[in-house]
């Protein structure tokens, strides 16, 4: 028999691409555009981008008028502000977000139709997560381009550091979006995966930091240990490498900071960035392991 | 067309399929038969390579676990009840699944006008009825011309009229040359459709006969009743003789025809506008 895929009008490869190949890229791009749709038309994820937009806002705003002069200086300041914002609503929306995707189609019964059709399991979860994460990066830049509406009114945007907030935190909603397929993968329920990304997000923004605190004491860490330690937390990585890229120095994060920068020097964002690369990769790594070995589609 | 031998497949400690062995031909039409929890559902989710699983299933000599998209790509899905995104429009819906089944969207469009659903295009899918929705889902089973269909239980959740529908649909499908396997509750459907019946019991395959073999004509064969007023019992005969439908002797409201041809003769509408609800 005839293979049926692709060459069909209307639909043609381009040359250079393999028919498999090409086939493939045309089932990404639909789940792609979908989950894109669905995101941005979802009364959750609209809440969530009006929420991030109008508290870093209200950050900026305030920032800037505590700060008492205009300038980069006033920008520093906002944008430790932002910093922890970010921290606190980005992991909690991404993580949501991705543990929900999976595990509410397998509820809704979506999602055995789904890969009844001709798709790989990589194929239906890669669409879904660059359509997820371009609602996202969209969201994204919605609440920071208010931001800096905000800052360019009072003079005080560093465009160099701001371009580096907005792609760090992008980084982050990555990671963090990954993470949540891990939690959807495994979850039959899409309430149990929202538990656990819960339960995920407050690990990684509060116990992390505070078993750390608790570890250094109990155990005397060495400053060595405790770096390695902070960053393994893609939430600390992400921190030390805003820290970095806004002061030149981490000399504000105390003993730790300096030992960072001492030590690694130059090569610190490349650390950090690598990081967080590696925790986004190994996590959608093991999601699409564990979709492919599911049978609870 | 399709070769099955020694499918085993357990969830936990239930044994939901045990060494079943069986093979459909090119153009055959086979249904499952059983009760709830024979393992109709495990066995066609294996075919389509949802679910892990012990022993072989290939299609068009293709391995499902191995060569899953390509076995895929040759068979186009029915589910028990269409699982699409009900905020999704008709059009998006089926361009959606086009891209993924690789036809063009012209196409598409004529599959969807050809399931009587042009027209429809801009209607979102949770306000169309249930036969509507399941007359989509056979569109879409038939994006790319796959030369196998699947059907779980197809028409389990519609009314007569929505099942007659689908069930010409599927009588069209057949005609085709599609090689069919279906599973089923309703023996008037497997009469319909089906060369062979598959029986299935607690995940064994225990018996493979005709319809005829299994529900002999006359001998409890699938009967309808049909319970009307009797001011409208003469006019419903007249109606009924006139759709070629057989009234048993002696009991002028047990009809042995299917409720499918029931609903196609018009006799509902003939007799009272809410008589669809009594057909049993």
């Amino acid at each position: 028999m005839i293979e049926l895929a692709i060459h069909r009008p209307g639909l043609e490869a381009p040359r250079a691409m393999t028919p498999a190949l090409a086939s493939s890229f045309t089932c990404v791009l639909a789940f792609a555009r979908r989950e894109l749709r669905e995101a941005l038309t979802s009364r959750w994820f609209v809440l969530y981008g009006l929420a991030f937009a109008a508290l870093s806002v209200s950050v900026s705003y305030v920032s800037l008028a505590s700060a008492g002069s205009e300038g980069l200086a006033g920008f520093g300041r906002t944008a430790a502000g932002l910093l922890n914002l970010i921290m606190l609503v980005v992991p909690l929306m991404a993580l949501t977000a991705g543990a929900g995707s999976l595990a509410g189609e397998r509820e809704r019964g979506t999602l055995i139709y789904l890969v009844a059709q001709p798709v790989s399991r990589w194929e239906v979860l890669l669409g879904k997560f660059l359509g997820l994460a371009a609602a996202f990066v969209a969201c994204l830049c919605g609440g920071f381009g208010l931001s800096a509406l905000v800052l360019a009114s009072r003079g005080a945007v560093g465009i160099d550091s701001f371009v580096m907030l907005v792609a760090a935190t992008s980084l982050l909603a990555l990671v963090m979006l990954a993470l949540g397929f891990v939690i959807s993968v495994f979850s039959r329920k899409s309430s149990v995966a929202t538990g656990v990304a819960l339960f995920t997000w407050l690990f990684l923004v509060l116990l992390s930091d505070l078993g750390l605190m608790a570890g250094s004491v109990l155990f005397k860490l060495r400053v060595q240990e405790l770096f390695a330690l902070s960053v393994l937390n893609p939430l600390q990585a992400f921190k030390l490498g805003v820290v970095q890229g806004l002061e030149s120095s981490l000399d504000v994060l105390g003993p730790v900071g300096v030992y960072a920068s001492q030590t690694w020097g130059e090569r610190l964002p490349w650390l950090l960035f690598g990081v967080l690369c590696a925790w986004g990769m190994l996590a959608f790594a093991v999601a699409a392991f564990g979709f492919s070995r599911s049978s609870t589609a | 067309m399709i070769t099955i031998r020694d499918l085993t497949k357990r969830f936990g400690r239930v044994c939901a399929l045990s060494e079943v062995s069986f093979d459909v031909e090119a153009g055959e039409a086979v249904a499952l038969w059983g009760g709830n929890g024979a393992g109709k559902t495990t066995l066609l989710r294996c075919l389509l390579g949802a679910l892990r699983h012990g022993g072989s299933v290939e299609v068009d000599g293709l391995d499902a676990r191995r060569q899953g998209k390509a076995v895929r790509a040759r068979i186009g899905y029915v589910p028990q009840e269409l699982a699409f995104h009900d905020d999704m429009r008709v059009g998006a819906a089926l361009a959606f699944f086009a891209r993924l089944r690789v036809e063009s969207l012209g196409r598409a469009a004529e599959i969807l006008a050809r399931a009587g659903l042009a027209g429809h295009e801009r209607k979102r899918v949770r306000d169309l009825s249930g036969g509507m929705k399941q007359r989509l889902a056979l569109a879409v089973a038939t994006l790319g011309d796959p030369p196998v269909v699947v059907m779980d239980e197809p028409t389990s959740n519609l009314d007569a009229a929505g099942r007659a529908q689908v069930v010409e649909s599927l009588r069209e499908l057949r005609r085709s040359g599609k090689t069919v396997l279906f599973s089923s509750h309703r023996p008037e459907e497997v009469r319909a459709l089906a060369d062979r019946v598959l029986v299935l019991d607690g995940g064994r395959l225990v018996r493979t006969a005709t319809p005829d073999e299994l529900w002999p004509s006359g001998d409890g064969g699938p009967r309808s009743t049909l319970h009307i007023p009797d001011s409208d019992r003469e006019r419903a005969l007249e109606v009924l003789a006139a759709a070629g439908i057989e009234v048993l002797d002696g009991v002028r409201d047990e009809l042995a025809p299917g409720a499918d041809q029931l609903a196609r003769s018009g006799v509902c509408e003939a007799v009272r506008g809410d008589a669809q609800g009594a057909i049993q």
